[in-house]
């Protein structure tokens, strides 16, 4: 009996030397397995804390950490790749982002247009057999130009054309414009997204423009120096285009007058007639008034120089005529009006 | 007309993918920390951004040079900062005669500040003072906030959630059970937070949850709080908005039972059992005489409606 009562005493002693699995809170924690985290919301003991803080914040943690863990082992396990691994709950604590949530783009003008007529995207294959040079030939991107180099070596002059025009310059210069353009109409999509107002372009494609366009684009090139087309001289009946005002700056805004009816204008000129008839001189007899006592001053003082010119004047008095009320002290500090605010020194 | 902003279009693959990294994510990657200093950085800040530098180290950028900006005066330059290194959250520590030894946290939303708090340090023992062994780079660690504090005032809100951001890591699903050796503490006391770091230690305890010792790594530092800037409650709202694919939405009337069968409940209208076919039989047909009689209400019935909007006409009339 003795040697069972020693292997439990030195088992109960050798337990005491650790901390139990099993923590006592006064409150629950708060547990966000998902973020791993833990909030202690039970008072701490100021007593202990005082007299040794170190150990008493790393028994608490403890304490905190063992409880934690408690709560993360009875969550399910996996074994992948011979390593246990627990599966953790999606996070509860609500954390800010840290950029706004992506809106959906806006549609282009043309995939606005597709959904309507219900065009939908084939897929094209990058590379494409060509029969001619015998060889795969890429649709866009590397080694894409020297392809078509290789192709177009030799360009057929169509029929009524110039002899001597450079079909290569040509098709460059069409290729340049077709990406212009498609440029353009990319920009445009992002203004229009933005929601931002685009000025009038001036001419697109010459070859394709209507009457209307070329004098829109007139209006506008005139209206594009620094001066927003101030000195730019005009033809003779010449018109400007419609509509382009509210975008253009320089283009004039021109409001017609509503069309008045026959009755309307006789009433109003019969009565600017009448206005005309009716007037009356007006008598300001304050002005009048005024007028009168200036003439008899100025009879007055001329007939006073007529008279003085034959007198002396006297010789004594001639020093300065000084203002009576204003003294001749000199002004003090400190006895003003001081012009407010807090008083004192200004403390930052 | 306010002028077009320039949409410059990426000339390389590579800055394609750049641009598109920085656009807005539905689930966002881990938040960069940007570790700077002010105009001065005494030797204890310096040693303590290099140490929490330590602690964040893949998801983190620091700047060594000394920058002239005064984040509580001026936050542009900062915000720039952050833009420029692509880092929401952002630790700054400086060190003037009125604030010694200053630390902020913060973090920006949409490049834009959203909260900051200041704090300077009391005490301080860098990593290097314990001579401990160390955790293995990048561990996501256990974070603990003790004493009622954290949940009271409106500041201690906000940096709790500010240290959880900053310090969580990123977002996993899985975790090796070995692999969770890292612990965070903060401690409100006495007016002070007490930020430990701990090695865990998992110890038999003779069932299969494992008995926790700790073994303290640093750094250990005592916070005192100064400013703060706290957003106001729309910018928080707005900032921790779920989006919307990713809110679940409940499918009403579909049920899976144990077996993985799905079950579905329809709703429908009710029935109109008056006009329901019934078997014809001869002896229920309506003989001639019933069916004129039919006819005939049907025609007073109409006669009478006629009536009646006669009258209102007349009436409009009158008036």
């Amino acid at each position: 009996m003795d040697l069972i009562a020693d292997i439990l005493e030195n088992r109960l002693q050798e337990q005491a030397k650790f901390k139990p699995i099993t923590v006592e809170k006064h409150l629950e924690l708060d547990y966000d397995l998902g973020t791993l985290l833990c909030v202690d919301k039970n008072e701490l003991d100021s007593g202990l804390l005082s007299k040794n803080k170190e150990d008493y914040v790393q028994n608490l943690t403890r304490d905190n950490v063992q409880l934690l863990m408690n709560q993360i082992w009875s969550l399910p396990t996996e074994k992948v790749d011979d390593v246990v691994v627990v599966k953790l709950p999606k996070p509860t604590y609500i954390l800010p982002r840290a950029k706004r949530v992506p809106k959906p783009k806006p549609p282009t003008k043309w995939q606005e247009y597709a959904k309507l007529k219900g065009i939908q995207k084939k897929k094209k294959s990058k590379l494409s057999w060509d029969e001619q040079l015998q060889k795969w030939l890429p649709l866009y991107g590397f080694k894409r130009a020297q392809a078509a180099r290789d192709k177009d070596w030799l360009l057929e002059v169509p029929q009524n054309a110039d002899p001597l025009e450079d079909q290569f310059a040509k098709k460059f210069e069409v290729k340049s414009e077709r990406v212009a353009k498609n440029e353009l109409q990319r920009l445009r999509n992002i203004a229009k997204s933005k929601n931002v107002k685009v000025p009038r372009m001036g001419l697109l494609n010459p070859d394709v423009s209507s009457a209307k366009d070329l004098q829109t684009a007139v209006t506008v090139t005139k209206s594009s120096t620094a001066s927003i087309g101030k000195f730019q001289s005009s033809l003779p009946k010449e018109k400007e285009a419609r509509g382009v005002a509210a975008i253009t700056p320089g283009a004039s805004r021109k409001r017609k007058a509503a069309p008045v009816s026959s009755e309307v204008e006789k009433t109003e000129s019969l009565n600017a007639i009448d206005y005309v008839l009716n007037k009356k001189p007006k008598i300001d007899i304050e002005k009048a008034v005024n007028r009168r006592i200036n003439e008899e001053q100025q009879r007055r003082s001329e007939e006073n120089t007529s008279m003085s010119t034959s007198r002396k004047p006297k010789a004594g008095r001639k020093g300065r005529k000084c203002n009576s009320s204003s003294s001749s002290k000199k002004p003090k500090s400190g006895k003003g009006q001081r012009k407010g605010g807090s008083s004192g020194r200004k403390r930052r | 007309m306010s002028v077009i902003q320039r949409v410059v279009k990426p000339t390389t693959r590579k800055g394609k993918k750049v641009l598109l990294s920085r656009e807005p994510q539905v689930i966002e990657g881990p938040k960069r920390t940007l570790f700077l200093q002010g105009r001065k950085a005494s030797v204890k800040v310096r040693n303590l951004l290099n140490d929490l530098y330590d602690i964040k180290k893949p998801d983190a950028r620091k700047l060594s040079k000394k920058n002239d900006i005064t984040i509580f005066e001026n936050v542009v330059p900062l915000e720039e900062l952050c833009r420029k290194n692509e880092t929401p959250l952002f630790v700054f520590g400086s060190h003037n005669k009125k604030r010694p030894d200053n630390i902020v946290f913060g973090r920006m939303y949409d490049y834009s500040l959203l909260d900051m708090i200041e704090l300077g340090i009391e005490s301080y023992n860098g990593f290097h003072e314990f001579s401990n062994s160390k955790i293995s780079l990048g561990t996501k660690p256990c974070l603990i906030f003790s004493g009622p504090e954290w949940e009271q005032t409106d500041e201690l809100k906000h940096l709790k959630s500010i240290f959880v951001d900053m310090f969580h890591r990123e977002y996993v699903e899985n975790v090796r059970l070995q692999g969770l050796e890292h612990v965070i503490s903060f401690t409100f006391a006495d007016g002070k937070i007490l930020l430990r770091s701990y090695k865990v230690l998992l110890k038999k305890s003779g069932c299969s949850t494992p008995r926790i010792e700790l073994d303290e790594i640093g750094p250990r530092i005592d916070f005192a709080i100064r400013r703060n800037k706290l957003p106001s409650e729309d910018l928080m709202k707005e900032a921790s908005r779920k989006p919307k694919e990713l809110k679940k939405t409940v499918k009403k009337n579909i049920i899976v039972d144990g077996l993985g069968t799905t079950h579905g409940r329809i709703h429908i209208g009710k029935q109109n059992v008056g006009k329901l076919q019934t078997r014809k039989m001869k002896g229920l047909k309506k003989t001639t005489q019933e069916k004129t009689l039919d006819k005939l209400r049907k025609r007073k019935s109409m006669d009478s409606e006629d009536h009646e909007i006669r009258k209102k006409i007349k009436r409009t009339d009158f008036y």
